[in-house]
């Protein structure tokens, strides 16, 4: 067990394990969480439509809020007027904000990485901007969130040749510049994250270089994104390998139930990704056989829950027949499916934890 | 089902409704809306707890015309099973209250053209009465032939003839074992006469009460007035009405004024959907502006949007971030959690969850209106209640939670 050094703001124990498995103990200054967990993704800090009180019920416990979308809409000063995202929210939880740069990266024209930063064209104005890495922490700190993200600069798994190696290093020059401009260790966990593509040599320098900086916790990143499922796990495998026991692990982008268990299996802690709800709005459930798509003719008649294994508020209520009836035609359709996934989600967490715990991870 | 009046004031009265269900609640009362069987926005497990009397729903049958939502709502075993709101009461309103507007098109002796959830068709009285019956409402209204008022005479005359041959047609209908629970039609929408005709016709059936049809539908509010009181006056005093189509806090107000127990009211989302926030105070604190006010009600611009010249403006550039809650001192689940900044954020974000924290506490105040429209009433005020309502509205009574509040 370790004890809280000066420069974390949470404690990591690991409670039990399985091979390379491990079911823990995250504490958090907002809250104590068990790991393996899957993190919603709420862009603004709100999961499509659900209330607090439903995140709570469905045990939701750490929630990942977007700091790009955040800093545009409320802004960072408000935040920091009104004392952070988890007042502003009422999320009595914990939070973790992602750096910036991926969204960036993806959603803005004409986006760009140098040294400096990511320079990008401003969405309002379409003025040339910049996001350095000071840029990064100084608003994630105002935002408060309980674990913070590094700048870092991140390449498609499909990208080859000197770029990989370029992001790699820019990646671990650009943390220490993340360590420098944070402002409140003490009570924003930054995490680093570990780049180098498919490159195993890549990665080892990379996990090097942030193991050396003793970082309260650390990301898997640059995966998901079109890379074989054999080459993705061998990363994993890789990164956890090289990360420290007692500190929890975060593999980025990751939803698929399938690709969680396996990297929980090498030794990952936590997840987020979009794809619950996401899904939920095209009318597909999550369940225990796979994918359920509610869109289908065959679901008219169909007077099972969605998952009869499934104790949720909406598999306990409806059936498939008529939530079939909902999805295309009603608000309240995909809002329903929403809650489902998310329950899917957070139940597959809670297997992982006590599996684990109880010494039946392989089933 | 058992309906019985507790108190009076002038042609208004509170009236305690029991329905078989052993569901008991105090009229006037509101009902809310659902789509096919469920809130519009509101999370169904968050209904029962929303308000002390949010207990009561409105339902469009002829959303559960067509297959496949007709064959899951008879194999779920009625409209509560399927949406799992047993506890609740669900209301079978003809009328779809966030359709379109009725047109007085023709209609031939066997059915009326009704917005359903394939477009604009012809329902038929078998058809209607055998999805009433795969429901299973508390409480249903008769297949109408509602016109408005503009349509020529002898249209009227066949729409006051073809309501009544349908209530005894739909009676003849429904499940025995359901007991009483149709609500017939009053129809008579241009003609006094008519609407007298319909009435007394009505008011000989064996139904549980009557619902007023042909209102909201664009007529002066001196005339609907007259129609009510016309209306009212041929039915018994025991028994319920509803009126559908009146929704706005004034309509509401005429109408309980003129004896009406229940009112299905799109008000709430109306104002959700235009990210305003229903502020208007429910006590009398403020004296009477013109004590000698006449009884006509004020002239209400505009009966379908009401709500919208009654904005006020309370940009919070003067004010500096605004954390208060919608309402202070609102006890709704919106306003006990959540601040005016973050419902505008939310809103500017095109994030669902303003629509749903809006609905909630919108609901929730114009519960707590017919709240104080029943307090008024057993204290023997409503006209006071009603004329202090009317006056204080001139000056704003909802917040634009769109605007955006940050200098």
């Amino acid at each position: 067990m370790l004890g809280i050094s000066p420069s974390m703001a949470l404690r990591f124990e690991v409670l039990a394990r399985h091979n390379r498995a491990r079911a823990s103990r995250l504490t958090l200054p907002h809250y104590e969480a068990l790991t393996p967990l899957f993190m919603p993704v709420g862009t603004q800090g709100t999961i499509k439509g659900l209330t607090n009180d439903q995140l709570e019920d469905l045990d939701c416990q750490i929630i990942l809020g977007n700091t790009y979308h955040l800093a545009l809409r409320p802004g960072a000063d408000l935040l920091d007027t009104i004392g952070g995202l988890h007042k502003f929210m009422n999320w009595p939880r914990a939070l973790l904000t992602d750096s910036g740069g991926f969204q960036m990266v993806s959603l803005l024209h004409l986006a760009d990485i140098t040294e400096e930063g990511v320079t990008f064209q401003s969405p309002v104005d379409g003025k040339p901007m910049l996001l350095t890495p000071e840029d990064s922490i100084q608003i994630q700190n105002k935002i408060g969130a309980d674990i913070i993200m590094a700048l870092d600069d991140v390449v498609k798994t499909t990208t080859t040749g000197p770029r990989v190696e370029e992001a790699m290093y820019r990646t671990l020059r650009w943390i220490d510049r993340c360590i420098a401009a944070h402002s409140r260790p003490h009570e924003q966990n930054l995490f680093g994250i570990v780049q180098g593509g498919l490159d195993p040599q890549l990665r080892d320098i990379c996990l090097e270089g942030l193991v050396a900086r003793n970082l309260p916790g650390y990301a898997i990143g640059g995966l998901a994104g079109g890379e074989g499922k054999d080459a993705f796990w061998r990363v994993v495998a890789q990164c956890t390998a090289g990360l420290p026991e007692d500190k929890p692990r975060y593999v980025m982008g990751i939803g698929f139930p399938l690709d969680i268990v396996v990297c929980t299996a090498l030794g990952a802690d936590m997840y987020d990704c979009v794809y619950p709800t996401r899904t939920a709005r095209f009318g597909s459930a999550l369940v225990s056989e796979g994918v359920l798509r509610l869109t289908h003719a065959a679901m008219a008649t169909d007077y099972r829950p969605l998952d009869s294994s499934c104790t949720c508020m909406v598999c306990k209520r409806y059936t498939r027949a008529y939530l079939h009836t909902l999805v295309t035609k009603e608000a309240m359709g995909s809002q329903l499916v929403s809650y489902h996934n998310i329950s899917h989600m957070m139940q597959l967490s809670r297997n992982l934890h006590s599996s684990i715990l109880e010494g039946r991870f392989p089933e | 089902m058992e309906f019985t009046v507790r108190a009076c004031s002038g042609h208004g009265r509170v009236g305690s409704l029991r329905l078989a269900s052993g569901l008991e609640f105090e009229t006037p009362s509101l009902l809310m809306i659902t789509r096919r069987g469920l809130p519009v926005v509101i999370p169904p497990e968050m209904l029962m707890d929303l308000h002390p009397d949010s207990r009561a729903c409105q339902f469009t049958p002829m959303h559960f015309l067509e297959d496949p939502l007709a064959a899951v709502v008879a194999k779920a075993g009625g409209v509560h099973k399927l949406a799992s709101l047993t506890g609740f009461a669900m209301v079978a309103v003809a009328r779809d209250s966030l359709g379109n507007e009725i047109a007085g098109e023709e209609a031939s002796n066997l059915g009326a053209s009704f917005e359903t959830s394939s477009g604009r068709r012809i329902v038929g009285l078998e058809k209607y009465m055998e999805v009433v019956n795969a429901c299973k409402p508390d409480l249903w209204v008769s297949l109408p032939d509602e016109v408005p008022h503009w349509v020529p005479e002898k249209r009227n005359r066949e729409s006051v003839d073809h309501t009544s041959q349908w209530l005894d047609h739909c009676l003849s209908l429904q499940h025995a074992e359901h007991g009483n629970r149709c609500l017939g039609v009053v129809v008579g929408a241009g003609s006094l006469e008519e609407r007298a005709r319909s009435a007394e016709q009505a008011a000989t059936r064996n139904v549980a009460g009557f619902s007023l049809a042909g209102f909201g539908l664009g007529e002066d509010v001196a005339q609907r007035g007259f129609h009510l009181e016309v209306a009212i006056a041929k039915l018994p005093n025991d028994k319920l009405r509803h009126v559908c189509g009146l929704g706005s806090p004034e309509e509401v107000l005429q109408a309980v004024g003129a004896g009406i127990d229940l009112l299905d009211s799109t008000y709430p989302y109306m104002l959700t959907k235009e990210c305003l926030a229903m502020t208007f105070p429910l006590k009398m604190e403020v004296p009477l502006r013109n004590a000698d006010r006449d009884m006509q009600p004020t002239p209400d611009h505009g009966v379908a949007s009401g709500f919208s010249l009654a904005k006020v403006n309370l940009r919070s550039a003067t004010y500096g971030i605004d954390e208060t809650p919608l309402v202070t001192g609102c006890k709704c689940y919106t306003c006990k959690r959540h601040t005016k900044v973050y419902i505008n954020q939310l809103l500017n974000s095109n994030e669902t969850l303003a629509q749903t924290l809006l609905e909630i506490h919108n609901t929730y105040h114009y519960l707590e209106f017919f709240k104080a429209i029943r307090e008024s009433i057993k204290a023997d005020k409503f006209h006071e209640f009603r004329t202090w309502f009317t006056s204080q509205r001139v000056f704003g009574m909802t917040y634009d939670v769109s605007e955006s509040f940050v200098a």
